[in-house]
């Protein structure tokens, strides 16, 4: 399937995905963050998961609100509308966009500051609604642009150079996802990159708001070996709860099939599948009691426990809830939207 | 029957003309006491007789248990504005009652529940007693309903002595209950009763009575909020979002009323419109502004201390070009301030609501039948210069019930504004050679054109953003794109001059004076000038209705050496920004100002510019 030919020269072997479309159809701008930022290794995870999962760009909307996470927007799907808006907000913005067409795709990129700090009320109530869109935190636990102050989620005892020891707990942003009623929460780590494509892919595809922790280490000002939001301590300290593959609806009768009672499955609304092979324990995503016990747990042991923490594929979106018509909203013409004179006749009837 | 009581006249006259159809009676009762449908049957029952008349909710902020008040004002005459004082009292609280004398003019008439201990009273004054205990024990109502129907009582007792056909309130009760019948008889049997008592037993010593007129024939009756969420729906409202906040709180729960009766397809029974109530008002209108930069017709509805939450948002709208409709019923401010009583106070808060440079249009409707106006108006202005639009009304346009001529169908179609779809958009690009830029000004009129998402042209893209751009959405610090942006921001705002609504001037022979007015203050103002004109002081008047200012509000100003700013606040903020439209005629202006939480009346208005008339002689 590649390009036709130009003025007779045979181009370039060039792959192309199945609606025609190269990778570099999916890419951005080159990023403007650190060499070796975990951002820059999600925004390729991005391209990489919407090349393959043969999206047009043009059906998906992107979202950001402030802080470094919130710049990569620019670094990925050029074709796609974005809005980068306020601090902590995007989860209104992003809501009420996605109004304008509901068969969009929104994809939210936030920092741990951005949802965990300023934002985590808007966060919870985009979660509560089931709003059916991406929502990334690129979690470094530290304030990046601002040049290094704790983030919410930086361990209590963090030592920052300006800052001195942090006092407080963390904000777990998977625990307070689940406990507002996510419905497709997980954690995932930037040095990991297989396993976030293949999260992406499945948050992507799920019916719903899908919540995707990414550790993100932060090489400036927080990548020290021995705290949390480290590559050197992620490397260390992973502990993957399955090995996740994301299964396209028409591909499935291509995969071979795993062995029985080694493998999971999850099939999500569009009759795609989640894979999840078992690792060291057999883990059930679909019972959030076992979640929240699972994030106590590794909290308690410092462990940095990656995968599909939590999904209820099934469960209506705030969409689904407003018997909207099927064409999009920001295309209806005025006869559509205006009632006619008659009716106002009526209404002046009824004023009195 | 057996409740007979001497209804006493201390010292009023019995032989003084009558005074007919021109009166205000003020209810005085509990608040959570059901009162609000004994009073509004009173209006719609004067109404349908033909007669001008306006209802004033003064309300506290409380569910239960307080005084309220409720004014209703008979004018032959159509003036609908506030009286500060009170021809007819009717007293049902035991707490108010010894003050509410004082408010009653010579000759007017105290009517009062009997149970209550009536203080020692005015001597120039009439006074009539009602059972209202035993009349609603021998009505036999069911316990449970007792303390709701007893304010019917008072319908009974003022329809007869006032003269208020009793059919009448019969089709307001029935239009207050939809229809049920047994809430229209049960309540209905109360004031019948109620009015059967008063025409045995009171003699009717003072003048005050009604006529039908034909006054209000073609007329309807409705509240601003109300009206506004109808403007909104025939404007074509597609999405708004709220958070709860008095006096606002109407105006979204009339769009839940009346979008899922006006706005489903025909053919699927669909909805094309989505209403959210946001977590606050920071959600609000950041659902709002995603929902216009989508394309969509977005507005929230807030007062004050929620406007004041959303100046961040509103400034990201303001530079991102998006467009957006707020409507500020406002209340008495700063801080929480009087919830649920009126002001005009943020003007020139909303003016330049948010941070660095920003100029906002706002539009300032001056009557129910402008709220419906703005309403769709709103949404055209908003889309077509791509800009936030504020409409401020406020607490007592928005929520009393107002006579009004019947809402008028837009007269201007839907305007999307520079919007370009697929094919448009490579005609466009062609036109601007090659490449389209999402904030290029090809037309010279500041506005650019825009593209929304679903746009499946592959160059429909772009990044908006509340960071420095280009003309084309990408990120720029350089200090040349900076000024460039900023100054066609500023040009886009002269375009929007001439596309707003004007004001409306109205003058007299021989006035050298100028009043200068906008909003619900109109009522107060209009009457205010007869007063003046009766004085000898004739003047021509000037209702603003939007900003940034036109022309003619510059005009009007220059032809007066002294412009009476009247305003509902303490700053004199309309004339604050006049003053800044128009810094070399600031001597021109006047400020009269007031902020008490209550209308403006018209002999406050007349009395004030008259002192300063004088002051001059």
């Amino acid at each position: 399937m590649n390009r036709s030919p130009v003025n007779g020269v045979p181009a370039q072997k060039i792959v192309v995905n199945r609606i025609g479309l190269s990778r570099s159809d999916y890419k951005g701008n080159p990023t403007t963050l650190c060499q070796g930022c975990g951002h820059n290794s999600i925004s390729s995870q991005i391209i990489g998961a919407c090349f393959e999962l043969n999206i047009p760009p043009e059906r998906i909307i992107k979202f950001s609100g402030i802080g470094c996470s919130s710049k990569s927007l620019t670094y990925f799907l050029n074709r796609s509308f974005g809005f980068n808006g306020l601090h902590g907000r995007m989860p209104s913005l992003a809501l009420g966009a996605m109004f304008g067409d509901t068969s969009l795709k929104g994809i939210g990129v936030s920092g741990d500051g951005d949802t965990a700090s300023i934002g985590l009320g808007q966060f919870k109530h985009l979660v509560r609604r089931n709003a059916p869109m991406v929502y990334i935190v690129e979690n470094n636990g530290v304030y990046g642009l601002t040049k290094g102050q704790f983030a919410p989620t930086a361990e209590k005892g963090l030592h920052l150079k300006k800052q001195g020891v942090n006092p407080y707990m963390p904000v777990d942003i998977c625990m307070e996802a689940l406990v507002s009623n996510a419905t497709f929460v997980a954690r995932s780590f930037a040095g990991d990159p297989k396993q976030v494509k293949e999260l992406l892919k499945a948050a992507i595809s799920h019916h719903g708001i899908a919540v995707l922790d990414i550790i993100s280490p932060c090489v400036t000002f927080h990548n020290h070996d021995d705290t949390l939001h480290s590559y050197s301590w992620g490397k260390a300290h992973e502990i993957q709860l399955h090995d996740l593959t994301y299964v396209p609806a028409r591909d499935e009768i291509l995969i071979e099939d795993f062995e029985a009672g080694d493998t999971r499955e999850v099939a999500l609304h569009d009759g795609s599948v989640i894979r999840l092979k078992k690792l060291e324990q057999d883990y059930d995503p679909t019972d959030p009691y076992k979640a929240l016990h699972l994030l106590e747990d590794a909290e308690r042991n410092d462990l940095l426990v990656t995968g599909l923490i939590y999904v209820h594929p099934d469960l209506p979106t705030v969409f689904d809830l407003y018997n909207l018509v099927d064409k999009p909203l920001n295309r209806l013409t005025a006869q559509e939207l205006r009632p006619s004179p008659e009716s106002l006749e009526r209404i002046n009837q009824l004023m009195f | 029957m057996t409740l007979a009581q001497p209804s006493t006249t201390v010292g009023a006259q019995n032989n003084i003309p009558p005074i007919i159809n021109d009166f205000c009676i003020t209810f005085s009762t509990i608040n959570g006491s059901g009162s609000a449908t004994s009073n509004t049957t009173l209006l719609r029952a004067l109404f349908k007789m033909g007669i001008p008349v306006s209802g004033k909710n003064i309300f506290p902020s409380n569910i239960q248990g307080q005084p309220t008040w409720y004014s209703l004002r008979v004018s032959k005459d159509g003036f609908l504005g506030r009286l500060d004082r009170d021809d007819i009292i009717v007293a049902m609280n035991p707490d108010t009652i010894y003050n509410e004398q004082t408010f009653l003019v010579p000759g007017g008439v105290l009517i009062y529940n009997d149970s209550l201990v009536l203080p020692e009273t005015r001597q120039d004054i009439t006074i009539y007693p009602m059972p209202v205990k035993a009349l609603v024990k021998e009505a036999e109502i069911p316990p449970r309903l007792k303390d709701y129907i007893a304010n019917m009582v008072y319908v009974g007792v003022v329809s007869q002595v006032l003269g208020i056909d009793l059919d009448l309130v019969r089709q307001a009760l029935d239009f207050q209950f939809k229809g049920k019948q047994e809430a229209v008889d049960i309540n209905f049997q109360m004031v019948a009763l109620a009015a059967e008592w008063a025409r045995l037993h009171i003699k009717k010593t003072d003048p005050y009575r009604v006529e039908p007129m034909q006054e209000t024939t073609h007329c309807i009756l409705a509240d601003g909020n109300t009206a506004a969420a109808l403007g909104a729906i025939y404007g074509g409202v597609q999405f708004a979002a709220w958070y709860p906040i008095t006096p606002a709180t109407s105006l979204a729960e009339s769009l839940n009323e009346y979008l899922p009766m006006l706005r489903k397809d025909p053919q699927s029974g669909k909805n094309t419109f989505a209403v959210i109530q946001a977590e606050d008002e920071i959600a609000a209108i950041g659902m709002a502004i995603g929902a216009g930069w989508a394309g969509l017709r977005a507005m929230t509805s807030t007062s004050g201390p929620g406007l004041s939450l959303m100046a961040e948002y509103l400034g990201l709208a303001y530079f991102t070009e998006t467009p957006v409709v707020v409507w500020d019923v406002q209340r008495v401010g700063p801080s929480t301030g009087l919830p649920t009583r009126t002001a005009q106070g943020d003007l020139t808060f909303a003016n330049n609501i948010s941070h660095g440079d920003t100029q906002f249009v706002l539009l300032i409707p001056g009557s129910v039948h402008e709220c419906f106006e703005f309403g769709w108006r709103a949404f055209d202005i908003a889309n077509r210069l791509q800009t936030p639009v504020i409409v401020m009304s406020d607490l007592d346009l928005g929520m009393n019930q107002w006579m009004s001529p019947p809402f008028e169908y837009p007269s201007e179609p839907i305007d999307f504004g520079k919007v370009v779809w697929e094919e448009e958009l490579d005609a466009l690009i062609e036109k601007v050679g090659g490449e389209w830029g999402r904030y290029l000004d090809v037309d010279g009129d500041g506005i650019p054109y825009r593209t929304l998402p679903g746009n499946r042209n592959p160059r429909a893209a772009y990044f908006a953003r509340g960071t420095g751009h280009n003309e084309y959405g990408r990120y720029s610090e350089h200090p040349q794109d900076w000024m460039r942006l900023m100054d066609r921001l500023k040009k886009k705002f002269q375009t929007a001059r001439n596309m707003l609504p004007k004001p409306i001037i109205t003058t007299m022979e021989n006035a050298s004076v100028g009043i200068i007015g906008c909003g619900s203050t109109d009522f107060s103002i209009r009457e205010a000038r007869r007063l003046l004109s009766r004085k000898g002081i004739p003047t021509n008047y000037m209702r603003v209705r939007a900003l940034p200012f036109n022309n003619e509000v510059v005009h009007f100003i220059e032809k007066h050496d002294r412009n009476y700013v009247v305003e509902l606040n303490r700053d004199g903020q309309l004339e604050q920004l006049l003053s800044l439209e128009v810094p070399h005629l600031a001597t021109h202006f006047e400020q009269v100002s007031r902020l008490d939480g209550m209308p403006l009346a018209a002999n406050w208005v007349a009395d004030t510019i008259i002192a300063r008339e004088e002051a001059l002689q």
